[in-house]
C-alpha cells in the first residue's frame, strides 16, 4: 500500500496535496483497495462552489459498496477531474496522480495541519487492520 | 385464548415489571372496556362458514355484473386465460425478488423481459423492475429529479390534469424533503386556455414537470412545446402514461421525455378492488445512477452461457443507505409478470388492435352521448383516447344511481376532485364494451333527461 510522504490524510481516507494556497484532493490507496473495483464516481460539486471541511465531495460507487468522499479542508473549487466520469477505474489504478478528484483554493492552508501525516496515517491503517 | 407462556413465566414477568396480576397491566383502560364480554354466535363448521360467507358476498356486485363505463385510472380490459395460468405456476407465484436472486434465473429472466417490453412500449432507454403502482412511480419520478439536481432545484411542477391520486402521492413523498415545493394545483391548466400560465411557471429552479398522457380527462395533448421549454430551463420532464394508449400513440421517448411512468394495471391485471397494481418506471440512459428499484441485466456465466443478474445495485438503499434516491427497492414482481405475459400473448399487432378498439369505441360512444339533449362534450375540439368528459344535465351521482338500476356503471364524477367541474362525467370505454352496450347505455341516459 502506497502512502506518499508529501501528502496529508484524513481519518475518512481522503488525501490532500498542498501547494501554496492550492490543495489537490483524492482518495487514498487504502480507500480504493477497501472499495475494490470502482464503477462510478459522482462528483457533488462544481467549479466555483465554496465548500467547508467535512462537506461531501463525491460518492464513489464500487461493485460492492458506495462511499462518500468528504472535503478534508475548506475552500473554493478551482478544478474538477473530468476524466473520472468516463474512467472511474483510474481511482483504483492511480489514486494519487491520475485519480485526483478536485483542486481547491484553500481558505486557510494551515487547516491541513490537523490531518495525519503519512506515518500517522499508516499507523492508523495498521490499527484498523487489527 | 392461546398464550405461549406458562403460568410460571407469567409470574416471573409480572415480578420483573412489578405488578401483581395481568389485570393490573390494563388498569389504565376504563373498566367498562376491559375484558369485554363478546357476544359471539355459536361456533360453526368450515362448511357452514363457507356457505355464510358466500351468502354475504352474493350481495356484492362487480364489474362482471355491470357494464362499466368507469375508468379514471383503472380500466377493465380482457385478460387472456394464459396470463393467470402462468402467474399461478409455483415457480413464479411470489410477489418478491428472491433474496438470492441469481439462483432464480427464471424470475430474473421474466423481469428482464418485462424491462425490455417497457422500454419498447415507451421508447425510453431503461426500465426498472417496477414499483407499486402508477401513483408511487410518479412520486419516484419526483424523487429522482430531486436527487438528480442534488436538492438544488426546489420546484416540482405537476399539471392539474394529472390523476389527483398521483398528485397526492407526489406530495406525500416530497413532504419530508427540505424546501421542496410541489406546485401546479392552483393553475387550472386543465382548461387548455391556461396552459400558458402553466408553462410560465417552468424556470431554472424547476427540477421536474409532470404531465399525464393521455391526461386525466382522456385528452391527447401535444407536449412538444412543453418539453422544449422545460429543457431550455434545464428541468426534467416526466410523462405519466396509460400503457394501452401507447399501442397507437407516439411514445413518451419520442417527445424527449426524461422519465416516463405509468400504471401497468391495464396490461392483464384485474381491477380487483384497487390493487395490487403495477408501477412502470422508465428513464433515459443518463439517469440510470439515480434510478430507484431493482434492475436486471443480461450477462454470461463462467461457461459463456446467457445469465441474468441484479445489476447496478450500489444505487439501492441497502448499499447506498441514506444517499440512495429512494428507500424502496422492492418490486411488484408478480404483476410485472402478468404484464409481460399479457403483452407477449397479444403480440405487437394484438396490442395495437386493443388500443385501436378502445379508441374507436370511445369515439362512437362520445358521438352518441353528445347527440343526446342536455349532454355535451366538455372539450369538443380536443383529441382523446378512450376516455372523455361529458357535461351532464343533472348531478353525476344522480345519473349514476339511475344507471345502476339498469346494470350500468356510469362514469367518474369529476366534482370529487375538481369543484368547478360539477355535472361533469368522465367516461371510459374499453374493448370490453360492445356497440350494443353503448347503444343501450345511451338509451338509458336518454331516459334520465326525459324523466
Amino acid at each position: 500500500m502506497k502512502t506518499p510522504k508529501e501528502l496529508r490524510y484524513a481519518k475518512t481516507d481522503e488525501w490532500i496535496k498542498v501547494e501554496g494556497d492550492e490543495g489537490t484532493i483524492g482518495i487514498s490507496d487504502y480507500a480504493q483497495d477497501q472499495l475494490s473495483d470502482v464503477v462510478y464516481v459522482e462528483l457533488m460539486v462544481e467549479e466555483g462552489d465554496s465548500v467547508s471541511k467535512g462537506d461531501t465531495l463525491a460518492t464513489v460507487e464500487s461493485v460492492k459498496a458506495a462511499a462518500d468522499v468528504n472535503f478534508p479542508a475548506s475552500g473554493t473549487i478551482i478544478a474538477i477531474n473530468e476524466d473520472l466520469a468516463d474512467a472511474p477505474e483510474i481511482l483504483n489504478s492511480d489514486p494519487y496522480e491520475a485519480g485526483w478528484m478536485v483542486k481547491i483554493k484553500l481558505d486557510d492552508p494551515s487547516e491541513v495541519d490537523d490531518l495525519f501525516d503519512a506515518d500517522a496515517y499508516e499507523a492508523y491503517n495498521q490499527e484498523r487492520e487489527g | 385464548m392461546f398464550t405461549p407462556h406458562t403460568p410460571q413465566e407469567i409470574e416471573e414477568m409480572l415480578k420483573v415489571i412489578g405488578v401483581d396480576s395481568v389485570e393490573d397491566l390494563f388498569a389504565k383502560v376504563p373498566e367498562k372496556y376491559r375484558f369485554p364480554d363478546l357476544d359471539l354466535p355459536e361456533a360453526m363448521t368450515e362448511m357452514e362458514i363457507a356457505q355464510e360467507l358466500n351468502e354475504i358476498s352474493s350481495a356484492n356486485a362487480t364489474t362482471d355484473d355491470f357494464i362499466s363505463f368507469l375508468g379514471a385510472g383503472a380500466y377493465r380490459h380482457y385478460i387472456p386465460a394464459a396470463v393467470d395460468m402462468i402467474l399461478r405456476r409455483g415457480e413464479f407465484y411470489t410477489a418478491y425478488t428472491p433474496y438470492q436472486p441469481e439462483v432464480s434465473q427464471g424470475t430474473l429472466q421474466a423481469i428482464f423481459e418485462f424491462q425490455s417490453l417497457m422500454t419498447e412500449l415507451t421508447g425510453m432507454d431503461v426500465s426498472n423492475a417496477s414499483h407499486y403502482d402508477g401513483a408511487t412511480a410518479a412520486a419516484e419520478a419526483a424523487n429522482l429529479a430531486y436527487h438528480f439536481f442534488r436538492g438544488k432545484r426546489k420546484k416540482i411542477l405537476v399539471s392539474r390534469s394529472v390523476n389527483p391520486q398521483y398528485r397526492e402521492t407526489i406530495r406525500t413523498y416530497m413532504q419530508g424533503l427540505e424546501n421542496v415545493k410541489v406546485l401546479g394545483d392552483d393553475i387550472n391548466d386543465e382548461k387548455l386556455s391556461e396552459l400558458e400560465a402553466f408553462l410560465a411557471q417552468i424556470d431554472n429552479d424547476t427540477a421536474l414537470v409532470v404531465v399525464q398522457y393521455p391526461d386525466f380527462f382522456g385528452r391527447i395533448i401535444d407536449y412538444t412545446k412543453l418539453v422544449e421549454i422545460a429543457h431550455t430551463q434545464g428541468a426534467l420532464v416526466a410523462f405519466a402514461f396509460n400503457p394501452t394508449a401507447l399501442g397507437i400513440l407516439k411514445p413518451p421517448g419520442e417527445f424527449d421525455a426524461d422519465i416516463a411512468v405509468g400504471d401497468g394495471q391495464p396490461l392483464g391485471i384485474p381491477l380487483s378492488f384497487g390493487g395490487p397494481y403495477l408501477g412502470i418506471f422508465t428513464i433515459k440512459d443518463k439517469f440510470v445512477r439515480k434510478l430507484a428499484g431493482r434492475l436486471v441485466g443480461e450477462t454470461v456465466d463462467t461457461e459463456g452461457k446467457r445469465a441474468y443478474v441484479l445489476t447496478l445495485t450500489a444505487r439501492e438503499q441497502h448499499i447506498r443507505r441514506e444517499k440512495s434516491t429512494s428507500n424502496i427497492c422492492t418490486n411488484q414482481g408478480l404483476m410485472a409478470l402478468a404484464a409481460t405475459v399479457y403483452l407477449s400473448v397479444l403480440g405487437k399487432n394484438g396490442f395495437k388492435q386493443v388500443s385501436n378498439l378502445c379508441y374507436q369505441k370511445a369515439h362512437y360512444a362520445a358521438e352518441q352521448i353528445s347527440a343526446l339533449e342536455g349532454f355535451e362534450l366538455a372539450f369538443p375540439d380536443q383529441a382523446f383516447f378512450h376516455e372523455f368528459v361529458i357535461k351532464t344535465p343533472q348531478p353525476v351521482n344522480e345519473i349514476n344511481l339511475h344507471l345502476q338500476d339498469h346494470w350500468f356503471l356510469g362514469g367518474y364524477d369529476l366534482a370529487h376532485d375538481y369543484p368547478e367541474l360539477e355535472n361533469h362525467m368522465l367516461i371510459a370505454v374499453t374493448e370490453m364494451i360492445s356497440k350494443q352496450d353503448i347503444d343501450d347505455f345511451v338509451a338509458v341516459l336518454a331516459e334520465v333527461t326525459n324523466d
